[in-house]
């Protein structure tokens, strides 16, 4: 195996990659109506696959933690195998095999070395787990209880309790207001049958997308992806998820936590993946709070006052508007006045828009880096999965950096003040009082 | 490009280098001691530049401890051409990528660019490595700034306080003593002095490696290095004192009471690594390498297959073990018990694993598991620049040759099962175990809600 490692890195070495480029990116459907997204990436002798189901938290209805658990017990035992041979399987070859649900995404995910007899044995029961899981219940019951320790972890966790009240407080009724754990009252109510039902509806070829990106070509990538399907019935896609309601007027949340910090998360709903909005916004944000120490945000509480050692905002672009959202930490006592600074920034940022210079400094750092974007093959899955995940423009990448460009100081401040409302905020606080 | 500084590496990721660092690596030395490696990756068209200091937390002392990780810090807050925060300016101006991480026994700075773009990171890499200005209220600034990221994550995460009980016990004498990032009484009294000195007296060419890789030509590269570090002034680097840490001859135990939900408990053994053996028993590291594999190197290894599933008796354990520190370290189990199990049937199930390690040879299928998943980890980490440029770094820097990573799948394929269980009867005793364990404290949480109210406090 080794030997022939090295023979395939030698002729990497050949290989001449034209700055710029994004990568070329075929795209077909299997038999049950599964999108395929397809990057041959020769230099390596490694495959990375991802089968990404609409099927996360925002599907969970009313039993909250069913998409993720229905996501993780596929592996537990499949065909006529249990969770240790499954398990020995990959292992065996080396092969990695993931699975993680969020509120959008069901997703599994297989990395593995394209030498003839791995790959076919992990591919082999990647399929397996897929198409024919046993849903055990020994591990059903050990997944439930396993549940109920990480939601034991998050009550230790400021900064994880402080998420699980912004997203409960943004979204309110939505799907997108719980937590992909679910809660304690949930997880008890969760059985066999809610997963399997869950599975059948969800788990099916018009509802998947699959992305692939190594050393194969489109033949096999063909064929790889029939296989991952051969069992799944077409089925028909989610339905649309309902729309996000504003948020009427601002909401503070505080809670007592007996921590040292502070930890502060603000936001509303941001919005959509394929937003009419999404550059403006985009690059506004990122002169705001999304390019680190460079940022507004981090040079009015980090580096002008050492308030936080982390502080952020961010866009999350999901299937319907994810949060905008704003984050810190700070000793209890410094709260108040960290959180006023935030906002300020915010506001001001919103009134005057940024400058000239500092536009400029923003589509260099975006554009200019433009192909570190790319620059593995675990980076372009992910952007294959997200691109065929949202049904985005296969030339998203391609026409990236033209857009960036064309992003105006006018535009940013227009698209900010239609779509971001400071005086219209959830923010949470969990902390300690001040000593 | 969240900008976390690192500190630590990830405990449970057991290191693994790939032997695939072939003939296209290329070494120089400047004529003022400054060490550069090169590797070409001609995938993408990108660069990753790293400068690695020798030095770290284990070069410190008490009483300032962490200085080496807020010197990582002050080094982006100005020097003697440029303002404070101006270097992150710059490289974002270029499109690139940077940050910095500290660990016990190295420094580092990294920027990763287009490929055309190297000089940027190398005009100024060789301005702080020489002209940097430490300015007293920048520095005061910056230890709040420390003092809050060691609340976010010491402090407030009952696990992490735990770990930094349990290296202080496990060590005496040893500088693994102390944690990276200092104790708090440490970081809230640095003077500006302490960090010059600190700074003289570690940030020199002759203390450095440059390792770059990317869509470079080594040639080009080399001659960039000259101009832009060649002018540099050597310096006396200090030697280190050896520190060895005392033998330890009973077992030492720690209880750490903390608000938390979940115990945790944290095995630890005195092991020797790469560094600290001789020819003798070099093979023992890679022995209890693969020994850590055996215990946790995925979802069929005998901790998830008997002790999360069989069992199940916990609900998350880890094994680690860092071959690749300078000085001698542990070999680390640490877990969670699962809902309605205590941490003494935890410690049970591990003690049985481990005395199975000790009484029986682990299985041909079981070593040939751990040695195909350490082939098949060496192909995946070439997909990225940075970890390739990392385990040169690294390497280097702990005082080991770069080469070292070609030789590593090679010793660990000839580990024998004879050698693992060899490994477990010699350093799985209980003179040379450290024992922590967390006893959560209540939470008492209640909720003072306001709602409707503006959020503006102004």
């Amino acid at each position: 195996m080794v030997i022939k490692v090295f023979a395939v890195i030698i002729s990497w070495m050949m290989v001449i990659v034209p700055a710029q480029a994004a990568p070329e990116i075929e795209q077909w459907q299997t038999a049950n109506g599964a999108h395929v997204f397809f990057v041959a990436a020769p230099e390596l002798p490694m495959i990375d696959i991802r089968v990404v189901f609409d099927a996360g938290a925002a599907r969970d209805g009313d039993l909250p933690g069913v998409s993720l658990m229905t996501n993780s017990i596929l592996s537990e035992g499949a065909g006529e195998l249990d969770a240790n041979q499954i398990a020995a399987t990959f292992d065996n070859v080396g092969a990695q095999f993931g699975t993680s649900s969020e509120r959008d995404m069901a997703v599994l995910s297989l990395r593995s070395l394209t030498d003839s007899t791995a790959l076919n044995s992990a591919l082999e029961m990647f399929s397996t787990v897929l198409n024919t899981p046993s849903f055990p219940e020994d591990a059903f019951k050990r997944q439930q209880k396993q549940r109920l320790i990480s939601l034991k972890a998050e009550k230790q966790s400021p900064g994880a309790l402080a998420a699980r009240n912004f997203y409960k407080n943004v979204y309110n009724d939505h799907p997108y207001a719980n937590m992909p754990v679910g809660d304690e009252s949930s997880i008890n109510k969760l059985s066999l049958d809610a997963l399997k039902v869950f599975y059948q509806q969800y788990y099916v070829g018009k509802n998947a997308t699959i992305a692939i990106v190594g050393a194969v070509d489109n033949r096999q990538a063909k064929k790889i992806a029939e296989k991952l399907m051969n069992k799944l019935p077409a089925g028909s896609p989610a339905k649309q998820l309902p729309t996000v309601a504003e948020i009427k007027q601002a909401k503070i949340k505080s809670i007592n936590h007996p921590s040292t910090q502070t930890h502060i998360l603000m936001g509303q709903p941001g919005m959509k993946r394929g937003d009419i909005d999404y550059f403006p916004l985009y690059v506004g944000n990122h002169i705001l709070g999304g390019s680190g120490l460079v940022s507004q945000l981090s040079n009015e509480i980090r580096e002008k006052r050492g308030l936080s050692y982390s502080v952020y905002s961010y866009f999350r672009p999901m299937h319907e508007m994810g949060p905008y959202q704003f984050g810190l930490q700070t000793r209890n006592d410094q709260a108040q006045q960290a959180l006023e600074i935030m906002q300020n920034t915010l506001e001001v940022f919103i009134k005057n828009g940024p400058s000239e210079k500092e536009l400029k400094a923003a589509k260099q750092n975006i554009t200019g880096g433009f192909a570190l974007r790319v620059d593995s093959n675990s980076k372009i899955v992910d952007y294959l999965s997200m691109i065929g995940f949202y049904k985005l423009p296969l030339d998203y990448l391609d026409s990236f950096t033209v857009k960036v460009n064309a992003v105006t100081i006018e535009q940013i401040k227009d698209a900010y003040t239609r779509r971001v409302h400071p005086d219209r905020m959830v923010t949470v606080l969990v902390g300690g009082e001040a000593e | 490009m969240q900008m976390l500084k690192k500190v630590r590496f990830i405990l449970f990721s057991s290191l693994v280098l790939p032997q695939l660092v072939l003939a296209s690596v290329y070494e120089y030395q400047l004529d003022n001691g400054l060490q550069l490696i090169v590797k070409e990756d001609h995938r993408a068209p990108v660069v990753v530049s790293q400068v690695w200091y020798k030095v770290g937390s284990s070069y410190e002392h008490n009483g300032i401890t962490g200085i080496s990780h807020v010197l990582e810090h002050m080094m982006f807050k100005g020097t003697k051409t440029l303002g404070p925060n101006e270097f992150s300016q710059i490289i974002a101006a270029n499109g690139g990528r940077e940050n910095a991480f500290t660990g016990r026994d190295y420094t580092a700075y990294f920027q990763t660019l287009e490929k055309d773009r190297l000089e940027v990171s190398f005009r100024l890499e060789a301005e702080r490595m020489r002209n940097l200005v430490i300015d007293e209220a920048e520095l005061l600034k910056e230890r709040d700034v420390v003092a809050e990221e060691r609340r976010m994550r010491t402090e407030d995460n009952p696990q992490a306080l735990t770990r930094e009980a349990f290296y202080s016990t496990a060590f005496v004498n040893s500088p693994y003593h102390h944690p990276i990032i200092g104790w708090m009484s440490d970081i809230n009294h640095y003077q500006a002095d302490d960090l010059r000195e600190w700074y003289t007296k570690w940030y020199a060419p002759n203390n450095a490696t440059v390792v770059i890789v990317g869509d470079v030509v080594p040639e080009d590269v080399y001659q960039l290095a000259k101009q832009y570090f060649g002018p540099l002034k050597p310096e006396t680097v200090a030697t280190l004192k050896p520190q060895i840490e005392i033998k330890q001859t009973g077992l030492r135990q720690i209880t750490i009471k903390a608000p938390a939900e979940l115990p945790y408990l944290m095995l630890g053994w005195k092991v020797p690594v790469v560094m600290t053996t001789t020819e003798e028993n070099a093979w023992e590291p890679y022995a209890l390498e693969v020994l850590a594999g055996i215990l946790d190197g995925g979802d069929s290894a005998r901790f998830s297959r008997e002790l999360i599933r069989g069992s199940e008796v916990s609900a998350g354990i880890g094994a680690g073990y860092g071959l690749f520190s300078r000085l001698a370290e542990v070999f680390m189990v640490a877990g969670t018990p699962a809902e309605g199990k205590s941490v003494i049937m935890l410690e049970q199930a591990v003690m049985n694993e481990i005395d199975r390690l000790k009484n029986e040879q682990v299985t041909p299928e079981e070593l040939k598991r751990v040695k195909t998943q350490v082939v098949a980890n060496a192909v995946y980490e070439l997909d990225t620049v940075f970890y390739q440029a990392m385990q040169i770094g690294m390497l280097e820097t702990v005082g080991l040759d770069w080469r070292q990573a070609d030789d590593y799948v090679d010793h660990v394929q000839s580990v024998t099962a004879e050698q693992v269980q060899a490994v477990a009867k010699k350093y799985f005793v209980e003179d040379g175990l450290t024992r922590a364990e967390l006893v959560p404290l209540p939470i008492t949480q209640s909720q003072r809600a306001a709602q409707g109210g503006n959020t503006h406090g102004h």
